[in-house]
């Protein structure tokens, strides 16, 4: 059926109907009934409801223009109950033979027949030469930004795996309990490190992205204090042998990385904080408070570090470091803090208890500490990337136009032209 | 092989099948088994279903198996569905055929039963304007000369009404002894040629003797024909059910695959190929390092003794990674995009055709794309391209031209006022119009008066003289009525002098009732009727006329008149009737009586009709034939009305840049020997830029097609216009069937019964919902209302889907081939549940609106047609092409995980943050490559291209809010971090950038046609340019025509032949080539100037 749009209707709703005093009547359906000086039909409408939509042949012919004496309906108005009363000429013929005619036209919209307003993009060479000019010129300062940005960054990397095995067979070394696996480094700081200076372990060709690994955890048990049994998926460390859960269980948290390392500058220990390390989201949302390591490291194989079974899980940061899988085979964690400032060519001594196993695969072990600044730690490639491109792109640009001025463009229209290409064998 | 037929016979049991007609594919049993290994056909879906069944297999699977199940059984179940809807249909018009009532002879009286009980041997009983259920042999009908008429338009396209007879044996015989006559007919088996049946009867005693009768096909009732003009006929069954002739020649329509999904599975093949490389070669990889390296990772823990199977984990596994490079979306996606071009079809507002109010409707929707990629177009002639309406246009009576200016001879006052004034020219010529034909007037309840003429020409003239108020009112045995101007004449029809084609005319021996003359009335071509005027008579006009109506592309007719002396006639006859009983050559007898009559005629006039054409026929197949696709016409008609409707509508060109050749012959020599001249002609003159077309009929391509298959196919491939005339329909299926074998696509069109077939076969079947009902077109994948919609549903809405497709289908393999690459880089860079979501939402919502996309606009389109050739020569979906997307994909793939694990290394290398880095960089990416590559951007297209980034987001944060899940929080630290945004747009720069800088290049220094006609389309200046150069081109065109339309005509072709003519002889007076001249076609030099096979690319 048509559509009513109100222009079509010619008669305006009298005004007093429209007054906040008269309540909008309950939509009503009203009978249709001729006028009796006409023979046309009256529609009587109840509130200012579109009950018109509610008799489907009224729609019909509303289409239609305006009939031109419907003075004599007005009478009608004044004696009638209802607040307004439309007539409309109708004439139900005509109508349907119009709307017989071309009943299986398709219906015009922009969208059907596929004239919606577009833009069509050209790849105009002012177009393209701008385009380039403009990503260099947004390119450039970004990169020279990120640049000084990681610049300013001190960074100390001390690799230490090597250094700190005296034996030759390393793996037997690390392995045996009973040796003293104590192993001092000293470092000389460059230049003056504000704090608050990051302390991370960097460990490498460490697969903590191994498929068999990553997927060794069980995210319901460290959460819930009822889904302590669920270690299904944490295969093959998930119960003890006797059938017990392991809290916490699987791969990840058994080969957790136990190296320490106490600091001191000058000769004079400082603090290492170890508080707030993990993510805030991880303990409030990721870790249960109500839970404590059970059967942890009680195999016969021990992977990594022991877990103090006192401590709720939501507040061994370093456990929750640890199970945020690195991507990558190299990868850094953070261990701890200093809070205060290390001026320029301050010696730094750090006691490491060398205890994780990386020689077993080949691994290697670092020390890192390291200021921040808003790209987070020393990465120049964004910088040197976003120079290149930058530099590449304003020089594309220039290229462009000195090509334009050297090599005319085969694009004068000749209309012959289209038709080389099936010509060209 | 022989059947015997027991007419009537219910004590002999028959085990022929019953007359149930069955057009339906599946049965309710075998449907599941059945759709299912048709859509398995498909080595896409197998793939699927290996990788799903893999996926089943919970150790080796990365992701959730419901992920492959899941858009797997609902694309099948879509197709299933639609299959059985289809089938459901088929069903229900079966049924109602099935159970229609028909009135058969049982146990002496006649039953009414369903028409699907009829058996073989039955005597079916058919009353006027009844369908006949299925093959009759007939025994008696209501004439009592034993003829009766059919329509066979639903059988072989032709609609005009052919005299069926009943075998001697049964002449004479009344109702009564018909229901209870017995005899045996020998027929062959069934076999689907309807134009010849060799059978015999032999009818038992007490009925005559027991001769054996010879029966051919004018015995017989086909099936689907409808019986006209008789009141009843009566028939033996013998052909029923699927074995009809009708029924044999109804091939089960195949499920058809565009050339797009045949190259999207070729590819799918190759990739697959190449997975299965990959997972030999790292699978083994993986298996010798699990064993060397990664035991020694005690980390990961591996067991020392494992299961055989485990040697099989690995390779599986990264079978089941290379699995999203053949992405399930894309066949999602093209479900989607391919249902709404045929929408779009659907709505088109300008392939309506108001006068019949049918819109154009695609049935079919799978295959829109290969309409941008026909190259062949085998069309029908009547209906399709004619109007196949004869309409009375000119005259020349005595001398004067009527209609002239005009256009309309009914219109012209002149010829009003002359009839009015009862002009004794005009009276002459209107009476030879009325009664000089074999036409029966059929009073209509309503009292109008309709004319039943076996010739759309006759019918013609008839109605004509009934508009200048000469009225053929009744025609009651030899008594002719007509009114005239409101006096009523009657005269008697002494002799009918029948038409012959070697005669070429007619003639009628009337009486005069009121005034008793004798008066011969003639009809026919004007070689056959000028030569018998009278001497003295001035001939020059009349022929002046033939000519200037020939030129105008009319059929002329010339007609005369002489009175003859009542003794001359008594002789003569006599004599008529003498010739007319001989046994010996009775038909040269009968020809040369008549030409002792035929003469001395004094000629009256010229009449000139018009076999309309379709309005804009001519312009469709020339744009067509410009954008390189070739015509073939198939008809049922004759040889010189095909050739005459194949000039007026551009298909051939006339001599000097024409040349038309033909392959004709009775026995099998002189067709070989023909067709070996063809073949030479052709093979010489290709390089001579000279459009040769080749003219066959339909027994020497009975011949041809038979044996000489593989020089017919060297003919068909070297010529761009053939025309061939009475062919059957499933000749005209062969010739398909033939052109699809040499690997091109072919579209029919047709809108009668007897083209079914031929639009079944062929890649595309067009059907015209015309005249001749709605068989065709429902049989069709594409139906519309007239012929000239097709270079629309062809340049437009063909080519635009092909574009559309193209894109999409490239754009999938590249996204997924992308994601594979950027995963396996970082073993599992992304989680099972992005990826599904990158597969599925994120990437394919955005190269869905390439729907809307628009290359170029449809006006550039329409006056550049030869831009189709792009299409049709696959230049946008190519291996060369898929190159091109597959690097693109590499490069960014690349881009996004170096950058990524760079940017975010060390301390950021968290797995999720990095996933998740490395996610939005694709998106983003991918929303840049969708936008540059799409030509049209509406705001729908931009809606859903950066609305999808957007929602990517939105999503994400959303996810990110939700404390059990995995991402918990990760999406709010990123967008704190200045270095993320960095990194993004790090990715989308480098990206992009020589994406960009690429395709400048190439359209800048090496433009596609493409390209320049986009440039010519936006840019005001060189289209200007443009357009005069297509004017220009226009008006040398116009200059050519007007010097050939002077150029005298020496041997027109005037036709007056009935349609009904059993005797295939014919006209095949070689067209001399000069009758070409008429109309010469404003054909486009660049037709010829491309070479025809592109394919090569």
């Amino acid at each position: 059926m048509g559509l009513i749009s109100w222009a079509q209707i010619n008669i305006p709703p009298p005004r007093e109907a429209c007054g906040p005093s008269k309540p909008i009547g309950p939509r009503k359906r009203v009978p249709l009934r001729p006028c009796t000086t006409c023979n046309r039909r009256i529609v009587r409408l109840v509130g200012f409801s579109l009950s018109l939509f509610h008799s489907p042949s009224l729609s019909a012919f509303l289409h239609r223009p305006p009939f031109p004496d419907a003075a004599h309906h007005r009478s009608l108005t004044s004696s009638s109950p209802s607040p307004w009363i439309w007539v409309a000429a109708m004439d139900p013929l005509e109508s349907e033979v119009d709307s017989r005619k071309s009943n299986n036209k398709p219906r015009y919209s922009k969208f059907t027949q596929q004239e919606l307003p577009a833009c069509k993009p050209l790849l105009t060479p002012g177009i393209v030469i701008s385009a380039f000019l403009l990503i260099g010129v947004i390119f450039v300062p970004i990169g020279l930004a990120s640049l000084s940005a990681s610049q300013e960054i001190v960074e100390l990397v001390d690799r230490y795996d090597a250094n700190c095995v005296p034996a030759s067979d390393k793996v037997e070394f690390i392995q045996n309990s009973d040796t003293d696996k104590t192993c001092t480094r000293t470092l000389t700081v460059p230049k003056h490190m504000k704090s608050p200076i990051q302390i991370y372990y960097q460990i490498g060709d460490f697969y903590q992205n191994h498929r068999r690994y990553v997927k060794s955890r069980s995210d319901k048990q460290l959460r819930y204090k009822n889904a302590v049994h669920l270690t299904k998926d944490c295969d093959p460390e998930g119960n003890t042998i006797d059938g017990a859960p392991i809290v916490p269980c699987g791969l990840i948290a058994w080969s957790m990385f136990n190296d320490t390392y106490t600091i001191s500058v000058n000769k004079k220990a400082i603090n290492v904080n170890k508080k707030d390390i993990a993510w805030k989201s991880d303990k409030t949302s990721k870790f249960g408070s109500d839970i404590y390591p059970s059967n942890f490291q009680k195999g016969s194989l021990i992977g990594g570090a022991k877990l103090n079974e006192s401590i709720p899980l939501s507040e061994q940061e370093d456990l929750i470091v640890w199970m945020r899988t690195a991507a990558l085979p190299t990868f850094r964690k953070l261990y701890g803090r200093i809070e205060t400032d290390i001026m320029a060519n301050d010696q730094v001594t750090v006691v490491i208890q060398n205890n994780y196993n990386t020689y077993s695969f080949g691994g290697s072990k670092a020390l890192v500490l390291s200021t921040t600044s808003w790209i987070g730690g020393k990465n120049s490639f964004i910088g040197v990337a976003y120079l290149t491109i930058g530099g590449l792109c304003i020089f594309l640009a220039v290229g462009f136009v000195v090509l334009l001025y050297m090599v005319k463009p085969s694009s004068s229209c000749c209309f012959c032209l289209i038709f080389y290409e099936f010509t060209d064998p | 092989m022989k059947r015997f037929v027991y007419i009537n016979d219910e004590s002999y049991q028959n085990d022929y099948c019953d007359n149930r007609i069955s057009n339906t594919k599946y049965t309710l049993l075998n449907f599941l088994p059945k759709n299912l290994w048709e859509q398995f056909r498909r080595f896409m879906n197998q793939y699927f279903l290996l990788i799903a069944c893999l996926q089943l297999w919970s150790l080796i699977t990365p992701v959730n198996p419901a992920s492959t199940w899941g858009p797997l059984i609902f694309i099948f179940a879509v197709s299933a569905t639609k299959e059985a809807w289809d089938d459901y249909n088929r069903y229900i018009s079966d049924k109602q055929a099935n159970e229609k009532e028909v009135w058969i002879v049982k146990n002496g009286t006649r039953k009414h039963i369903q028409a699907q009980d009829i058996r073989v041997g039955n005597i079916v009983w058919i009353r006027e304007n009844e369908e006949v259920p299925c093959d009759l042999v007939l025994i008696g009908t209501s004439d009592s000369q034993g003829i009766c008429h059919v329509e066979t338009a639903a059988l072989d396209g032709e609609i005009d009404l052919k005299t069926r007879v009943i075998p001697s044996t049964c002449v004479g015989l009344d109702c009564e002894q018909l229901h209870k006559i017995k005899g045996v007919i020998e027929c062959p088996n069934p076999d689907k040629d309807i134009r010849r049946l060799d059978a015999n009867i032999r009818l038992f005693p007490p009925f005559i003797d027991n001769d054996i009768c010879p029966l051919t096909i004018s015995n017989t009732l086909l099936q689907s024909c409808y019986l006209r003009n008789t009141e009843w006929a009566c028939g033996v069954a013998v052909y029923t059910g699927n074995e009809t002739k009708l029924g044999m020649s109804r091939g089960v329509p195949e499920p058809k695959l565009t050339a797009m999904d045949a190259m999207i599975d070729k590819l799918t093949g190759a990739i697959f190929l190449f997975q299965i490389a990959v997972v030999l070669v790292l699978g083994s990889a993986g298996n010798v390092w699990k064993d060397t390296e990664a035991r020694k990772q005690w980390y990961v823990k591996y067991d020392d003794d494992e299961p055989w199977y485990q040697i099989c984990v690995i390779p599986l596994r990264f079978e089941l990674l290379c699995s999203i490079m053949i992405p399930i979306s894309i066949k999602v996606s093209l479900d989607f995009v391919k249902s709404l071009y045929a929408k779009f079809i659907d709505w088109d507002e300008e392939m309506y055709d108001h006068e019949t109010d049918t819109p154009a409707h695609a049935a079919n929707t799978a295959i829109s794309e290969d309409l941008g990629q026909v190259e062949y177009i085998l069309t029908d002639k009547t209906g399709t391209l004619t109007e196949n309406k004869m309409i009375f246009r000119r005259c020349c009576i005595g001398g004067t031209f009527y209609g002239n200016e005009s256009g309309d001879a009914l219109r012209d006052v002149e010829l009003l006022n002359a009839v009015a004034n009862s002009s004794p020219h005009v009276i002459k010529f209107l009476t030879v119009m009325t009664l000089c034909n074999t036409v029966i007037p059929i009073k209509s309840s309503s009292g109008a008066i309709l004319y039943k003429a076996q010739s759309q020409d006759e019918d013609a003239l008839v109605n004509a003289a009934s508009n200048l108020h000469m009225v053929l009112v009744n025609k009651n045995g030899n008594n002719a009525e007509i009114h005239f101007n409101g006096r009523v004449v009657q005269y008697e029809i002494l002799d009918i002098l029948e038409f012959t084609s070697d005669r070429k005319r007619m003639s009628v021996v009337v009486l005069d009732c009121e005034s008793g003359k004798i008066f011969l009335l003639s009809k026919g071509a004007d070689e056959a009727i000028i030569p018998c005027a009278y001497s003295g008579q001035r001939i020059k006009t009349f022929v002046d006329a033939v000519d200037k109506y020939a030129q105008l592309g009319l059929r002329t007719l010339c007609l005369g008149w002489r009175e003859l002396e009542t003794e001359e006639y008594l002789e003569w006859s006599r004599s008529f009737k003498e010739a007319n009983s001989a046994l010996v050559d009775r038909e040269w007898k009968v020809a040369e009586v008549c030409q002792k009559l035929e003469h001395s005629l004094e000629i009256l006039g010229v009449s000139a009709i018009e076999d309309r054409l379709q309005v804009g026929v001519p312009e469709t197949i020339e744009i067509l034939r410009q954008s390189g696709i070739n015509f073939w016409m198939l008809t049922g008609d004759k040889q010189s009305t095909a050739i005459q409707i194949a000039l007026l509508c551009n298909l051939i060109s006339s001599e000097p840049k024409g040349q038309l050749l033909y392959i004709n012959g009775r026995t099998e020599d002189e067709v070989v020997r023909s067709l070996e001249r063809v073949l030479l002609t052709m093979r010489i003159t290709t390089s001579e830029p000279k459009e040769l077309a080749f003219v066959v009929d339909g027994c020497a391509l009975e011949i041809i097609l038979s044996r000489y298959n593989e020089a017919f196919t060297e003919l068909a491939v070297l010529s761009k216009t053939a025309i061939c005339c009475r062919v059957t329909p499933s000749q005209k299926a062969q010739l398909v069937k033939l052109l699809k074998s040499c690997d091109y696509r072919t579209l029919a069109i047709g809108d009668g019964g007897n083209d079914v077939r031929m639009i079944q076969q062929a890649d595309i079947g067009v059907g015209i919902s015309g005249r001749e009902g709605l068989q065709a077109a429902r049989a069709a994948d594409y139906s519309i209302g007239k012929f000239r919609f097709l270079k629309r549903l062809i340049l437009v809405h063909g080519r635009y889907s092909y574009n559309r497709t193209a894109f999409l289908s490239q754009y999938s393999f590249y996204k997924s081939f992308f994601s594979f690459l950027s995963g396996i880089a970082g073993t599992s860079l992304f989680n099972s549940v992005s990826l599904m979501a990158y597969n599925v939402f994120y990437t394919s919502i955005p190269v869905l609106t390439t729907v809307l996309d628009k290359d170029l606009s449809e006006k550039t389109v329409m006056q550049n047609p030869e831009i189709l050739l792009y299409c049709q020569a696959g230049r946008l979906l190519n291996p060369s092409t898929f190159a091109g997307w597959f690097g693109r994909s590499l490069y960014h793939a690349l881009v996004v995980f170096l950058i990524t694990i760079h940017a975010y290394a060390n301390e950021k290398s968290e797995m999720e943050e990095l996933s998740m880095v490395a996610l939005s960089g694709s998106i983003c990416l991918q929303a840049f490559v969708v936008t540059l590559e799409m030509n049209s951007l509406t705001f729908v297209q931009f809606l859903a291209i950066w609305g999808n980034f957007m929602a990517f987001y939105i999503i994400n944060f959303f996810i990110s809010s939700i404390p059990s899940a995995g991402m918990y929080t990760i999406m709010f630290r990123l967008c704190r971090q200045l270095t993320y945004w960095v990194t993004l747009l790090l990715i989308s720069g480098v990206g992009m950038g020589p994406v960009l800088a690429l395709k400048y290049f190439r359209y800048t220094y090496k433009p596609s046609a493409i390209n320049i006609l986009q440039k010519a389309e936006r840019s005001f200046g060189p289209m200007y340019t443009l357009v005069n150069l297509e004017s220009q081109l226009r008006s040398d065109m116009e200059n050519t025509n007007i010097s050939f339309s002077t150029t005298p005509v020496k041997n027109k072709a005037s036709v007056y032949e009935p349609l009904l003519s059993d005797s295939p002889i014919s006209s095949r007076r070689t067209l001399a080539a000069s009758s070409f001249d008429i109309f010469q076609p404003a054909q486009s030099r660049n037709t010829s100037s491309y070479p025809r096979n592109i394919k090569a690319n």
